[in-house]
């Protein structure tokens, strides 16, 4: 707490002068430096740095983010020619990476690293420190009262200490003095050792995300079921993203074969709802190893439902279908034999994808189009999909011939890169095929084109490591305890002093006994709390310790409320 | 690159949603805002009342005064205490407030029709009713009434009533109308336990979050009426004063805060399992995270010299600004992977 009074205290020191003269008071390198510190820790700049990082971070929210979707980036950057260039010079669209960002929450990182640990030694001292004496005068505290209560003064002195420590209070027992004991008793001193826990676990959670950022990485891949094992290497991935500090050994050889993939979507509603077609059930039985070569092991793998192989979570995150394509030449020779997968576009699965035939004559051949679980032909939209399973599944397909590489740049596997290319026409028109499951389609040049009947699906899987992540949730969970603790307790000083009641010396005149009760039968006790901070509840805490006490002596609670408030 | 199109093994049992009793459900939700929209008028017709309670009031303690004065003339010292009492005592026993009373009966009927309807709804789907708005928003309804009741079997809450009352018939209204989504199946990425913990958390923290928005607009009112010291809004008089509202938004915000960092944490675990990754920025993520930055801002505000009172009520009503934009605009408008609002 010393930081939230202490920000202008140093601008002041050289304000004595006796002329009108402005002086700057002289800092020197070393006072600068002290009194940038003293202000970025300060509690307003951390408030300041709280609320710049809440509005910091809602553009990302709003503009496409190239590490979600880099797609829809580029989709946004050529509808906007002109604000585009400069949102992504003002790195918009990848906020969280963003320079500016990093700026903010470092500044708050280092403004708690100044401000906790300082606390925490302060914090160390105070619980070790010893308890106040008590005030002279308790009615003149935030909350106070007093009772006569039917016990000896001893007694009571016994239960109040006992009742305080039961609650948790740390309690001392002063000797009497002029008849008079006094007990001082201080709670919620953990209020602080939470705030100070939460603080520091933020610390560690965010150095903990920061691990994984670092350490950590990530390997998007499509396995079609039923087909060959994917082996786990820097290669074999679809998509790779590596960590900067990732030691590439580390990406162990592990194997994964996807047996079968059961897919379930709604029918149990009307057709234009929009739960109509819905994924329901997602869940793929896989064969896993350790290395290849390895004994292998048969399980069930589903979203929610993770397989870890040698330190490495592999999620099932998408699904789609892997039609298996024959090209042949038009002597019949196989040019192109394998299960392509096509990447679905909506909730019907209409799923756009290509097959690219190097191996075709004199030029290479690449088909380019859709392929639509459940065909239909809608006079604006052309070929569309109503539902996703598979109820009338159809390839909708153009071709092109020539260069299917043009730049030797790798390329995604789902478009033609048709820029050395010309499309294949069937007398004017471009050529164009719809074909079915079984069904065997003809180019003009008589190369031909079939689909199996079998129609296998596809499991998007995503391979993660993330070293920090169990030091993260702890650290959360932690976080969250200690903020618990800041919230629900209350520091709380108490203090009480006790005597026989009747034999006072009246040095408190708020207050007269003039009855006398049976000699040692009876006791006042005296009561008076302070709190840190704003405690509304004060009274009706001290108030319930009273009544505690009193119950602990076996009488009835006398609940003749306080005073002073 | 993978779409994603999440699914999942947790199976809550293949329950066809019934239609009759979600249709049933749907009555108890009309039933309920009419309910409400009377409490509301109730508690309206209560804080009308108040001036002419007041002055009532005044009079018999002016009465009493006299008498306890008279009865007091003999014994000296403790002569103030007693007068004090007596005030106080004719203060603690007003008459009764019968459009409170009303109001209060009202609400808990209200309550009881809304917790008929999600419960209903619930057995229509087989599963608990967190699927998407429509049911965040009635489950939301429920909670603000619960959290509300509750508080009143500890506090006499009556004069705030009409103002947590209004907030939960516009939440039950906009979800009738406007949020309104067939009883169906989840989307698979969302059947699973972990979808129970966090909604729950969530909506019962907004439920505290939205009552801890009236608190702060009345803590504005009434600011505004003691610096004008305004005489017209008189019934505004049986509202506490806005040091009360301060310290009750307070209160009501250190239950929330936990609760939505809880929320974030249960978001972030469930992440974790159904898409491989506990924190990925996608929109609904960032506006949590801003939501529970805003109102961290708040706490540390009240903590700050100079920025308790009004700068932290300004806090506390942009964090609630965020609240609404993350349940309204973020669902509908923004494309991202919490797209569930079933719209
Ligand atoms: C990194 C972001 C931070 C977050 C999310 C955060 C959050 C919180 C929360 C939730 C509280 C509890 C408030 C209460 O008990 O009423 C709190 C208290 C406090 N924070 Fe932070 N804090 C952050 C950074 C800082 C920094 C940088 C400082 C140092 C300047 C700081 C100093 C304090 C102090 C002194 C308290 C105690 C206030 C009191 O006793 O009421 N915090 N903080």
């Amino acid at each position: 707490m010393t930081q939230t009074k202490s920000t202008d205290s140093g601008t002041k020191s050289g304000s004595g002068g006796r002329k009108p003269r402005v002086l700057a008071p002289k800092l020197g390198v070393l006072g600068t430096l002290r009194w940038l510190w003293r202000q970025l820790t300060s509690m307003r700049t951390a408030l300041f740095l709280l609320l710049i990082l809440a509005v910091a971070a809602v553009p990302g929210s709003i503009f496409p983010q190239r590490s979600i979707d880099a797609g829809r980036v580029t989709t946004y950057l050529d509808e906007h020619q002109t604000i585009g260039p400069w949102l992504d010079k003002l790195s918009m669209f990848d906020v969280y990476g963003a320079p500016w960002f990093a700026a903010i929450y470092i500044l708050l990182l280092i403004s708690l690293v100044g401000c906790v640990l300082p606390r925490c030694v302060v914090h160390a001292k105070a619980l070790r420190s010893p308890l106040p004496r008590v005030p002279k005068r308790l009615s003149r505290l935030p909350a106070s009262s007093e009772r006569t209560v039917d016990a000896s003064t001893g007694d009571l002195v016994e239960a109040a200490r006992e009742t305080l420590r039961r609650k948790g209070y740390r309690v001392r027992v002063d000797d009497a003095v002029d008849g008079e004991q006094a007990v001082t008793a201080e709670g919620g001193r953990l209020r602080e050792t939470g705030n100070l826990l939460f603080h520091l676990c933020l610390l560690i959670l965010v150095l903990a995300v920061a691990a994984d950022h670092l350490m950590g990485w990530r390997g998007d891949v499509i396995v079609p079921e039923g087909n060959d094992t994917f082996v786990s290497a820097v290669g074999s991935y679809n998509t790779l993203d590596l960590g900067p500090w990732v030691n590439t050994d580390d990406i162990k050889p592990w194997t994964l074969k996807v047996n079968k993939l059961d897919v379930t979507f709604e029918k149990n509603v009307p057709k234009d709802s929009p739960q109509f077609g819905q994924p329901r059930d997602f869940i793929a039985s896989v064969t896993t190893g350790s290395a290849p070569g390895s004994k292998t092991t048969t399980r069930r793998l589903a979203v929610n439902d993770a397989v870890k192989l040698d330190g490495t979570s592999v999620y099932l995150l998408g699904n789609g279908y892997a039609p298996v394509i024959t090209v042949k030449d038009p002597k019949g020779k196989v040019l192109y034999h394998q299960a392509t997968p096509f990447l679905p576009q909506d909730n019907a699965y209409r799923s756009v994808g290509a097959v690219k035939v190097p191996a075709a004559s004199p030029k290479e051949l690449g088909f380019f189009g859709f392929f639509l679980p459940t065909a239909t032909f809608d006079d604006k939209m052309g070929p569309i999909s109503t539902y996703a399973g598979l109820d009338n599944p159809a390839l909708v397909l153009g071709a092109y011939r020539g260069d299917l590489f043009p730049d030797g740049t790798p390329q995604s596997v789902y478009t033609l890169n048709t820029k050395k290319m010309t499309q294949v026409k069937d007398g004017k028109s471009p050529w164009r095929a719809v074909v079915k499951p079984g069904q065997t389609v003809k180019l003009p040049d008589g190369t031909t084109i079939s689909m199996d009947k079998k129609i296998p699906r596809w499991a998007g899987l995503s391979a993660r490591y993330d070293p920090g992540k169990g030091t993260a949730l702890g650290s959360a969970l932690l976080g969250l305890a200690g903020l618990i603790m800041s919230m629900t307790l209350r520091r709380r000083r108490i203090f009480f002093k006790v005597r026989a009641a009747g034999r006072g010396e009246e040095d408190d005149k708020d207050f007269d006994t003039n009855e006398t009760g049976p000699a040692g039968g009876r006791s006042l006790i005296t009561a008076g709390a302070l709190a840190k901070g704003e405690d509304p509840r004060l009274q009706v805490a001290l108030d319930a310790l009273l009544d505690g006490i009193e119950t602990r002596l076996g009488n009835t609670p006398t609940s003749q409320a306080g005073s002073a408030r | 690159m993978i779409t994603l199109t999440p699914s999942i093994s947790f199976d809550w049992g293949g329950h066809a949603t019934d239609v009759g009793l979600s249709n049933l459900s749907n009555n108890f939700l009309y039933a309920s805002a009419v309910v409400l929209v009377l409490a509301m008028m109730s508690f309206a017709a209560d804080l009308a009342t108040y001036p002419g309670r007041m002055a009532r009031a005044e009079q018999r303690e002016a009465e009493a005064a006299e008498k306890s004065a008279a009865v007091s003339a003999g014994s000296s010292s403790g002569g103030t205490a007693v007068l004090e009492r007596t005030a106080e005592g004719t203060g603690a026993i007003p008459e009764k407030r019968q459009w409170a009373g009303i109001g209060m009966s009202l609400s808990w009927l209200g309550f009881l029709l809304v917790a008929a309807c999600v419960v209903l709804r619930s057995a229509s789907v087989g599963r608990p009713p967190l699927g998407n708005m429509y049911e965040f928003a009635i489950v939301g309804a429920f909670f603000v009434m619960g959290a509300f009741l509750g508080w009143s079997l500890r506090r006499d809450v009556r004069s705030l009533g009409i103002f947590v009352v209004g907030p939960t018939v516009l939440t039950e209204m906009l979800a009738g109308l406007v949020f309104y989504t067939d009883a169906s199946q989840l989307l698979p990425s969302l059947k699973n336990y972990w979808l129970s913990i966090h909604v729950t958390v969530a909506i019962l923290s907004v439920a505290f979050f939205t009552i801890a928005f009236s608190t702060t607009i009345l803590y504005f009112v009434q600011k505004w009426r003691e610096d004008i010291k305004d005489t017209k809004y008189k019934f505004m008089d049986a509202v506490p004063g806005s040091e009360v509202m301060d310290r009750t938004t307070y209160g009501l915000l250190i239950i929330a805060f936990p609760l939505w960092t809880f929320t974030v944490i249960a978001g972030a675990i469930w992440a974790q399992k159904a898409w491989g990754n506990y924190w990925g920025w996608d929109p609904k993520e960032v506006w949590s995270l801003v939501i529970w930055v805003v109102y961290a801002a708040y706490l540390h505000a009240r903590a700050t010299a100079g920025w308790g009172g009004k700068k932290a009520a300004y806090i506390a009503l942009a964090g609630f600004g965020c609240v609404l934009f993350n349940f309204c605009v973020v669902n509908i408008f923004i494309v991202g992977m919490h797209s569930y609002s079933g719209m």
